[in-house]
């Protein structure tokens, strides 16, 4: 009977992956520069940037919809991994620039002079010239890389380890998780926290040392990097899920006293989670935010992380790609809808516009979801299954 | 006394012995030095009029300082005029007002006194005024001398304190004539004098007339450290070698002030400029220097590529400087040791060591009672934040401590409540009434919307407060959205009536807006009703029984679902109110509710769920913390609310159940 769901677990996951190359090898050829110029360089951007926040759904997913733990910071940590990797990106750039400019009649810089030059054209802005110190490593891109993963991971650790010892769960924990969050953001809205203040970090775009390539191939690469984070994060979620060590988290979902009782310890499976998701939003946010291009501390404000959560109900909690489904298309309509390209509705009284009346629409059919399928879509999808079967 | 002085100084002055018509020939006698006035001149001619009657001078002075002044070219006679027609004018006496002649316009001509001459006459005009009989005139004079007080002006306040009647007036003269002294006296004696009677005043004024004494030059050098021995010493600096990053800066820190440092490249400009030390190289200039000497990419022969270091260059730049003859670099170490045979140093402007030391007492002790009104201040302000919080928390407290609810939606419910303000004042101009108003009918609106929330969402999501959590997060962004479609993005005023404008002014340091005095009532009345409904009436009663087991108060014949509903009623209805109140001192926008959200739900958690004393804790202990960690770095206020975050998660973690904590079987399921 196990191995039967297995296996139908199995086909299930090679389907999807499956379904992604696809999709990616399918947008590759309807694109620009490798292909018949059918989708637009900045769609490209958006369906991009769209995987990579299915990577964080997924993550919330598991944290939520399998461990139960409503985590309304995981945001958080997908703006963190942006900010470390913008933190190259802009570093490494600007040191570009700044040694282009150097003539014939000039001396090169001395290490001093070179950050000196650098200083100001990154915190001009804010009014500083100094670089802060948690920019040391900016201008090595592994290093950065590492702290991709290092910060996220080592916030959620220490938060998760002081909330879970103490036994905060339930909505108390989502708000601990929220106020996590709120001063993140606050505490990133600084001028003087080092990282450019309410400015954030512009100009991610532009990769360093590939300044040879065109937008239009970047998109693509980076394209195929999400689609590959993707499939990468959905083996490893899966993974963890069918162990043995799922059906612990799932059981401490269910009831965690019993599981504390059978000799379980309890925190280490919640802590593990905690941190192994914060670290994969952490990625999705670094690949993220080189397609978006800037970074501020708006995006890392609590009502994301709770968008977050929404999309993984309405998609479906407890399934992977359920989670996929309702990150993917309730940005995707959001952005259709508010970008103000859907036709408006006229009532012969009263017209929709879809820019002011989306986010009310939206807002009621979340309620409506969540009062009658627990499911979310995919949860409908299945009974219809049923019982056409 | 008093008129027996009076009398004895119109004697003096021969007040009233000459009568308008001797100034008038006073006038045409010296017509040449007012009209060619130089401020040379004017001076001797000031002193002279001192004895006419000051009415007539005093008009005569301002005219003239006015540029009213006229004279008749032929005679010198100084007239007003008046038009007659394009041509002729009529020419004016200044005193009597009568026309004495007509004559063509170019017979007569401006008097302009240029600005130093009518600096000198508002300075007599003081003199005059602060003797006038009209009790305005020696107000405006006195409220003239209180912006800038001469060295001359000494003299007049002495005199015009021992002549002033009017008790506020002579109490204002005292002050004036206390900061002259101070500034320009010249007697120590009764400087110090003067100090020991400013000790007690805390004003600001006099604190910076106090902090003008111990007024310091600028840095001073010298080789000989004798020459100290005579002058009154502020402070003797050591030139340091200082790290880019402390330097030109204010070096932030929760405990210390920024002290005041020389750096040895200041210090050397400074021996420099006093001609002590010969000039130095920067390391900037001898960039420029090496980058003039660039010939094909090489300096020296040498490639500059390899110039990215600083000690290469230097050393290149020495051997050039041989060649070429200039000065040597020397860096900040071997500066230094220059700079050890010299002394730099500040001294007071006051040269009286005795008085800056007592300046330095008096300010002190002075500074000393300015602290507490700070710590006061930092109080009031704590206590008016925590009431904010309090309003702002105290109908989460009942839906989320009492019902176990969590109500995303609630900050949405403190917008409803902030629009029905805006929406009455709109329709009713008197800001008093519509307050009145608006109070319960934001109490209703907002009381009926919860019980709709709670008959369609909440009731179907009981058992699962996290599903609650994110259905009432959907209903909140929805009415956001709402909010922004029906009233537009930007800010409504919700003005306050003018009885709450304006502060209660304790001293210059301590003053309390009205506002802050009615949101601190609003909320100890809030409180009140609350502990009353809870605790004395039915409803209460079977609202707590619902709380402690839903189950048992249904058996005993309470309708819990009854109860639910209009708990949940009531506890959005007391946000609405609230709401009305906090958009009185905040703007109204659609995103209002969702600036409190968060601290609410902290405010609560932090109190402890369940108790309305817990919230009242909660509140005070969030307003009082964050105005504390603020008064460390006044000027940012975001990294004090960040501070504020991180210690509440870390309060939690040691009191999960907050402050105040239920016991027994309330508190059982967590």
């Amino acid at each position: 009977m196990i191995t039967d769901m297995n296996k139908s677990v199995k086909k299930h996951s090679l389907i999807f992956l499956i379904t992604i190359f696809l999709f990616t090898l399918l947008v590759t050829f309807l694109s620009e520069p490798f292909g018949i110029n059918f989708i637009s360089t900045s769609f490209v951007k958006v369906l991009g940037k769209t995987l990579c926040l299915c990577i964080a759904a997924i993550a919330m997913d598991v944290v939520w919809g399998y461990c139960g733990i409503l985590s309304l910071g995981h945001f958080a940590f997908f703006g963190l991994g942006g900010y470390m990797i913008g933190m190259w990106l802009m570093y490494e750039r600007t040191s570009i620039i700044v040694l282009n400019s150097l003539d014939d009649s000039q001396l090169p810089f001395t290490e001093i002079e070179l950050q000196e030059a650098i200083g100001n054209q990154i915190f001009g802005v804010v009014g500083g010239t100094e670089i802060p110190l948690i920019w040391t490593f900016a201008d090595n891109l592994y290093f950065q890389i590492i702290f991709v993963i290092l910060i996220p991971g080592l916030i959620a650790f220490i938060f998760g380890w002081l909330a879970f010892r103490s036994r905060v769960t339930g909505v108390y924990l989502s708000i601990l998780t929220q106020a996590m969050t709120l001063a993140l953001s606050l505490y990133l809205f600084q001028n003087d926290s080092g990282l450019r203040g309410n400015n954030g970090l512009s100009g991610l775009q532009n990769i360093p040392h590939l300044e040879n390539l065109s937008q239009s191939t970047i998109s693509i690469l980076f394209l195929w990097l999400s689609s590959i984070g993707l499939i990468f994060s959905f083996v490893i979620f899966n993974y963890i899920i069918q162990s043995k060590f799922g059906s612990v988290i799932t059981a401490i979902r269910d009831n965690e006293t019993r599981l504390r009782f059978f000799g379980y310890n309890v925190e280490i499976y919640k802590l593990f989670i905690f941190v192994i998701t914060a670290i994969i939003t952490g990625l999705a946010g670094a690949i993220y935010y080189p397609q978006a291009g800037i970074i501020n501390p708006a995006e890392i404000a609590p009502i994301a992380s709770i968008y977050l959560a929404v999309w993984v109900a309405i998609g479906g909690r407890g399934k992977l790609y359920g989670a996929i489904l309702g990150a993917a298309s309730v940005s995707l309509l959001s952005s259709w809808f508010t970008g103000g390209n859907a036709p408006n509705i006229p009532l012969g009284f009263f017209t929709i516009e879809w820019v002011n009346w989306w986010t009310v629409f939206l807002g009621i059919g979340f309620v409506a979801i969540t009062i009658f399928s627990k499911g979310g879509l995919i949860g409908m999808l299945n009974t219809l299954l049923v019982k056409i079967k | 006394m008093k008129y027996l002085l009076i009398i004895l100084f119109s004697l003096l002055s021969f007040n009233s012995a000459f009568s308008e018509e001797n100034f008038d020939n006073f006038l045409f006698k010296n017509s040449k030095l007012i009209i060619n006035s130089s401020s040379k001149t004017v001076g001797t001619f000031l002193e002279k009029i001192n004895v006419y009657d000051q009415n007539t001078v005093s008009r005569f002075l301002n005219l003239w300082k006015n540029k009213k002044l006229f004279y008749i070219k032929e005679t010198k006679k100084i007239v007003l005029i008046s038009k007659f027609d394009n041509k002729t004018y009529y020419a004016i006496d200044i005193f009597s007002n009568a026309k004495i002649g007509k004559k063509k316009k170019k017979d007569f001509k401006k008097i302009k006194p240029n600005s130093g001459v009518r600096a000198k006459i508002a300075t007599a005009l003081v003199n005059f005024q602060i003797f006038s009989n009209d009790k305005n005139k020696r107000i405006n004079s006195i409220n003239a001398l209180e912006k800038k007080i001469l060295p001359e002006h000494l003299k007049l306040l002495r005199k015009a304190f021992l002549l002033e009647e009017d008790d506020r007036l002579k109490i204002k003269i005292k002050k004036l004539l206390q900061f002259a002294i101070l500034q320009h006296g010249t007697d120590d004696k009764e400087k110090i004098k003067v100090l020991n009677e400013l000790k007690t005043n805390t004003s600001i004024e006099v604190r910076a007339v106090l902090s003008k004494l111990l007024r310091t030059s600028e840095i001073k050098v010298t080789r000989n450290i004798e020459d100290l021995n005579n002058l009154n010493i502020a402070q003797i600096i050591k030139p340091e070698v200082i790290s880019k990053k402390q330097f030109g800066e204010v070096i932030k820190s929760f405990f210390y002030k920024e002290k005041l440092k020389l750096s040895v490249i200041d210090a050397y400009k400074i021996a420099q400029k006093n001609g002590f030390l010969d000039k130095r190289v920067s390391l900037n200039e001898l960039k420029l220097i090496l980058e003039n000497n660039i010939v094909d990419n090489k300096i020296l022969g040498i490639d500059i590529k390899e110039f990215n270091k600083n000690s290469k260059r230097i050393e290149v730049y020495n051997k050039l400087a041989k060649i070429k003859n200039l000065n040597i670099y020397r860096d900040e170490t071997e500066l230094l040791n220059d700079l050890k045979q010299l002394h730099f140093y500040k001294i007071y402007i006051e040269k009286n060591k005795y008085i800056t030391n007592k300046t330095k007492q008096v300010l002190d002790s002075i500074n000393f009672k300015v602290k507490f009104y700070k710590y006061l201040d930092l109080f009031i302000d704590g206590l008016s934040l925590s009431s904010i919080y309090f309003l702002g928390a105290i109908g989460l407290a009942i839906t989320f401590g009492v019902m176990r609810v969590i109500n995303m939606a609630h900050g949405e419910f403190i917008m409803m409540g902030a629009y029905t303000g805006y929406v009455v004042q709109s329709y009713i101009t008197n800001h008093t009434l519509s307050l009145i108003i608006a109070f319960p009918l934001a109490f209703i609106i907002t009381f009926i919307a919860g019980v709709i929330m709670e008959r369609l969402v909440i009731k179907h999501l009981y058992k699962n407060p996290l599903d609650t959590l994110l259905a009432t997060f959907g209903i909140s962004i929805a009415l956001q959205q709402l909010a922004k479609n029906i009233f537009g993005t930007q800010a409504r005023p919700l003005t306050s009536p003018s009885w709450l404008d304006g502060s209660l002014i304790i001293n210059d340091d301590l003053s309390i807006s009205y506002i802050r005095i009615a949101i601190f009532v609003l909320g100890v009345l809030f409180f009140l009703i609350l502990l009353f409904v809870m605790k004395k009436t039915r409803f209460g009663l079977e609202t707590r029984s619902v709380t402690q087991n839903p189950v048992m108060a249904s058996n005993m014949g309470v309708n819990t679902e009854k109860i639910n509903m209009l708990t949940f009623g009531f506890g959005s209805g007391i946000a609405g109110v609230a709401g009305v109140a906090i958009g009185l001192f905040s703007k109204v926008t659609s995103e209002l509710g969702s600036e409190y959200i968060v601290q609410s739900f902290m405010t609560v958690v932090v109190g402890g769920v369940g108790s309305i004393w817990g919230t009242l804790a909660g509140a005070s202990l969030i307003g009082f913390l964050q105005k504390f960690i603020e008064w460390f770095n006044p000027s940012n206020t975001l990294a004090a609310q960040t501070y504020m975050i991180i210690f509440i998660i870390l309060f939690i973690q040691f009191r999960p159940r907050g402050l105040i904590a239920l016991k027994g079987r309330a508190a059982n399921d967590n």
